[in-house]
């Protein structure tokens, strides 16, 4: 029995293999819904909302939503390019991004995000929430300015490297990233091989010693837009 | 004809951006071909002689002269531009903006590791504006009719934006000049 | 820590079979013997369980209930919802204060008592309210508070303010509350207990097969009673139908939407219908387990509902082979929320059932298919059940007859605000907001909340709309707001709601209710413009379509329901700014921490 459906996005019809995810089958057909919670080789987890698209009218979170054969999914339409325009920009408002002094700058798929939907500067008013750093493991820090709360390193660390390094606590706008330690990430497990410590989106969790060794002109978002490499597949 | 006015400014900002301005190199000549220039740090001119056309506004709001100066390219200017993260964003003086005003300035002034301060006061003269509470981005303080990003935006950004408006033309920059850095 | 400490919370721990999954138990319990969860005994918990220490600060951090630093012995949450803020909660704050000496979110200087506010603890209809560890204080005044805070000082027990009993089961010596019923309206489904005989619809129901029974419920178009109105007798036949795991009915008795208290009323004079239904529907899905949901704010039924449990045990109505049924077994166990409106969303309430934080899961899977502990689950709410019981002894026919031709039954309504009798009324589908408002006695009600903050703000011109699932869809709350009322300050009451009760999963709602509540209240200080309409619009659509669950999808309705609604009270206060500055930019606030600091006015703005 054939496991091969087909549905429509945008119009172009998209062979599917039941059991993906509307993301990856778009992925696979070289069609880019943007993302930031969603990463390859990780269980789906819908917290970013950037992936939202209309199913048969009905709003879903593309890394989340099994494909069904026959659905009806917009993507690329000016309603949903706008909502995701105000999810970055919240997401922007919401943190303390310094992109002019961040390691991970043109390698940042959340400024990426905002360079592909055209964002000049984000309209909402600036939070500028206190939050801490960690800074007390030799080789990795954490920078909670710049987390998104996407749970990339909490999976990560659970399901690839096989410990429990990372976890949310708190609710709500303070919800914050904690380490599985009384206080500091250095008491924790983690170690440099781990795969949790280069899944980050952002420059949450970065290796130290490492920032800025790509001139800027060869970084990854510096001349493509992000996307572009699904999108010519 | 009367060639229309530019105004420029640097608030709370590290004159980068004006720096960035003079790197359109020899396009500069072209630059003063079109325009002249009103109070700006350019040609020194201390406070606007008349109406602009544009405004292009370096760095945020980090004090009360910050703050009048702003209102006041919005009075005389038809098109006001942030310039750069600072001014879009608050940039790297808003770092300060979630730590409390008087911690911030006994650490500037007295407790920091490096200062050398034998009065043990923060300055306190009449003549030194008065910080707000924090650094606000211009756009949260006037009117912005167009936002610029980057640290600095790059010369041919700033070319691009400003040969666009002078001739009346819709702004469309290549994804390679809007970048936050 | 002292080794004693952690002896006792190893003890607890071992109390729960060391199960991960009763989280909730175990935390509950030591916070209640050490006013605290600390670090050290979320160390002891984590190695007790064998579950990494940050699951469970997670758990802990979620719920209002738990906290890691030293709460008072005994602490006070003083209810500051929309209906108790109208009723006079400023007073009562004050009073609080000032008995106590301590503000809000403190503990008094001898680490006996702890002040708190807290979101809606189901008793609107007997406001300003509060809870004072498990016992539940109403009809607040400052000479109350007074004598209140006395006696706590003097005896240092709750118990001990417990003086008049309120009506029914509430003077039962195992609920000894001051709480009234206020059951002002009595319908045909619910309430007409008197006419039941107990347990017949679950004899009834026993004569028939599981799938004939869902059947029954099917014909009747039960329609869940919580709000979200999905068909009762659909998510009993997908439970029943999931292939693979072991079977559980949940109740949802998380009842946490402000201005609703209809289930804390079941709870107190219903149990026993309650679980005939839960055992009911038990039956028809196969399910051996159920799980009763109880919010914490209702910890003060747990006793006497423990004690309903033990003698429908005693009876042979729970347990094994049921009324003589052979195989048939079924059981209940109750499982104690922590203070979180989020567990309210079936899949956030699984996930607090298992002992975890209170984040609703990604769908699919549906709970029906993998739901508590990835076994099929099936929620419904305390009402629902209820209905369940009516069905099978009266049939569908006579269910059907009453209510409207899509929405059957009766609604159990929880009414409070600015009406003469705030209370609960069970009335038919398809009244009208009109006549609900003659019933409860509030004739020149101006705006009507209906289905509470997550549901829509109503005005006149909508009064002859009817209370059904195809118009007026509500959970039960009816909030009243008369003429005086500013609807705006409601919205705004609602929308710090929302903020306090978000789990923060997902974007939108963690970060777009904030910005909502600031645009709105930026437009209420008078320094909106009419732009700033759009920008509420704007955002409230993209949390309303963008966010993850229930929760998020609703926490814009204040706003966009009033925005069309009550779009005049919001363009009375914007203005166009005409000099192009930002009229929220106040110089002078922004400015008063530097004058203070430096001792000197400004120069430029003075």
């Amino acid at each position: 029995m054939s496991t091969t459906i087909t549905f429509i996005i945008d119009e172009v019809e998209v062979k599917a293999q039941k059991g993906q995810t509307i993301l990856e089958a778009a992925d696979e057909a070289g069609i880019y819904i943007p993302r930031l919670c969603a990463m390859k080789d990780l269980t789906p987890f819908g917290s970013c909302r950037v992936c939202t698209v209309l199913v048969n009218g009905r709003p879903q979170a593309a890394c989340t939503q099994p494909v069904a054969p026959g659905i009806v999914v917009e993507n690329n339409t000016e309603k949903l390019l706008n909502i995701r325009k105000n999810i970055i920009e919240m997401l922007f408002v919401e943190g303390n991004h310094f992109c002019m002094f961040c390691e991970k700058s043109g390698n940042c798929e959340l400024q990426a995000l905002a360079y592909r939907l055209g964002i000049d500067a984000p309209a909402f008013p600036y939070q500028f929430p206190k939050r801490e750093i960690d800074a007390t493991h030799r080789d990795i820090f954490i920078d909670r300015n710049r987390c998104i709360l996407c749970a990339r390193c909490v999976r990560a660390s659970r399901d690839l490297d096989g410990k429990n390094v990372f976890q949310f606590i708190g609710r709500g706008p303070e919800k914050r990233i904690a380490v599985n330690a009384q206080i500091k990430l250095s008491d924790t497990d983690i170690n440099l091989t781990d795969k949790a410590v280069d899944v980050c989106p952002v420059g949450a969790i970065l290796r130290k010693r490492v920032g800025y060794k790509v001139p800027v002109g060869q970084r990854l978002y510096d001349h493509k837009p992000i996307g572009s490499e699904i999108e010519t597949r | 004809m009367e060639k229309p006015k530019v105004a420029t400014t640097s608030l709370a900002g590290c004159f980068g951006c004006h720096m960035s301005l003079l790197d359109i190199d020899d396009r500069i000549l072209k630059l003063i071909e079109l325009v002249d220039f009103d109070k700006s740090p350019v040609d020194d001119i201390k406070e606007f002689t008349g109406r602009c056309l544009v405004g292009l506004v370096e760095g945020g709001c980090a004090n009360e002269e910050n703050v009048r100066v702003l209102q006041d390219f919005r009075k005389h200017c038809d098109l006001l531009i942030s310039v750069g993260d600072c001014a879009t964003m608050g940039g790297l003086p808003a770092m300060r903006n979630n730590v409390p005003l008087k911690e911030c300035l006994e650490e500037a002034f007295i407790n920091g590791p490096s200062v050398y301060n034998p009065s043990g006061k923060v300055p306190n003269d009449p003549e030194i504006p008065l910080l707000l509470n924090q650094v606000y981005p211009c756009h949260e303080v006037v009117k912005i009719d167009y936002h610029i990003p980057g640290c600095p935006p790059s010369a041919d950004t700033l070319w691009e934006i400003l040969v666009a408006l002078l001739n009346n033309k819709p702004i469309d920059l290549p994804y390679e000049l809007i970048k936050y850095d | 820590m002292s080794k004693e400490v952690a002896t006792a919370v190893k003890t607890i721990c071992t109390q729960c079979n060391n199960d991960r999954s009763r989280m909730m138990d175990i935390v509950r319990a030591v916070q209640e013997q050490f006013s605290c969860v600390s670090d050290e005994a979320i160390d002891v918990i984590a190695r007790q369980v064998s579950t990494p220490r940050v699951e469970v600060e997670s758990t802990v951090s979620f719920y209002t209930f738990l906290s890691k630093t030293p709460k008072g012995k005994i602490v006070i949450r003083l209810c500051n919802d929309i209906i108790d803020r109208m009723n006079g909660f400023d007073v009562i704050a004050n009073a609080f204060k000032q008995e106590l000496g301590i503000n809000f979110g403190e503990t008094t200087p001898d680490g006996k008592i702890s002040l708190e506010h807290t979101a809606c603890i189901g008793m609107c209809d007997q406001a300003p309210a509060a809870l004072i560890n498990n016992v539940v204080v109403t009809d607040l005044s400052s000479d109350k508070v007074r004598s209140i805070v006395k006696t706590l000082k003097e005896t240092g027990d709750p118990q001990k303010l417990v003086s008049r009993l309120g009506d029914g089961n509430n003077a039962n010596d195992l609920v000894k509350a001051m709480v009234h019923n206020n059951i002002r309206k009595k319908g045909d489904v619910v309430f007409a207990f008197s006419e039941f005989t107990p347990n017949a619809g679950l004899e009834k129901a026993l004569a028939m097969s599981p799938v004939e029974v869902i059947n029954e419920v099917n014909t009747a178009r039960l329609r869940g009673r919580g709000g979200a109105g999905f068909p009762a007798g659909m998510k009993w036949e997908f439970t029943r139908n999931a292939e693979s795991g072991e079977k559980y009915i949940i109740c949802n008795a998380d009842e946490g939407e402000p201005g609703t208290f209809k289930d804390r009323v079941i709870l107190t004079e219903l149990p026993d219908r309650l679980f005939e239904g839960m055992t009911i529907a038990g039956y028809a899905i196969g399910a051996e387990n159920g799980i009763l949901y109880l919010r914490g704010e209702y910890a003060y039924l747990y006793d006497f509902l423990s004690q309903m449990l033990n003698e429908r045990r005693r009876q042979g109505l729970l347990g094994t082979d049921i009324l003589g049924k052979k195989g048939l077994n079924f059981d209940i166990r109750i499982q104690m929320g922590a203070g979180a409106y989020i567990c309210g969303e079936e899949t956030a309430l699984i996930s607090s059932c298992e002992g975890l934080r209170g984040d609703p899961k990604n769908r699919p899977p549906f709970p029906a298919q993998e739901g508590y502990l990835k076994n099929p689950t099936c929620v419904n709410n305390v009402e629902t059940f209820c209905c369940v019981v009516s069905i099978l002894d009266k049939g569908a026919a006579w269910f059907s007859e009453i209510g409207t031709k899509q929405s059957h039954g009766t609604k159990l309504l929880s009414v409070s605000g600015d009406c003469q009798s705030p209370g609960v009324y069970e009335l038919p589908f398809g009244i009208t907001v009109n006549e609900l408002l003659k019933e409860v006695g509030a004739p020149n009600a101006a705006a009507v909340q209906i289905g509470g903050p997550s549901g829509q703000m109503i005005c006149k011109d909508d009064f002859n709309r009817t209370i059904c699932y195809d118009d007026l869809a509500t959970g039960g709350s009816v909030m009243v707001f008369g003429p005086e009322r500013n609807i705006l300050d409601v919205v705004d009451y609602f929308m710090e709601f929302f903020i306090e009760e978000s789990c923060g999963y997902c974007t939108p709602c963690r970060a777009g209710n904030v910005l909502l509540k600031q645009y709105l209240e930026k437009i209420i200080d008078g320094k909106g413009e009419p732009c700033d309409l759009e920008v509420l619009q704007d955002l409230g659509e993209t949390v309303k379509t963008a966010s993850r669950c229930g929760l998020g999808q609703t926490s814009a309705n204040p706003i966009l329901t009033t925005l069309k609604n009550f779009r005049s009270a919001y363009e009375a206060l914007v203005k166009k700014s005409k000099d192009g500055m930002q009229p929220s930019f106040d110089i002078q606030a922004v400015l008063q921490e530097s004058q203070d600091i430096a001792g000197r006015k400004s120069v430029h703005f003075s």
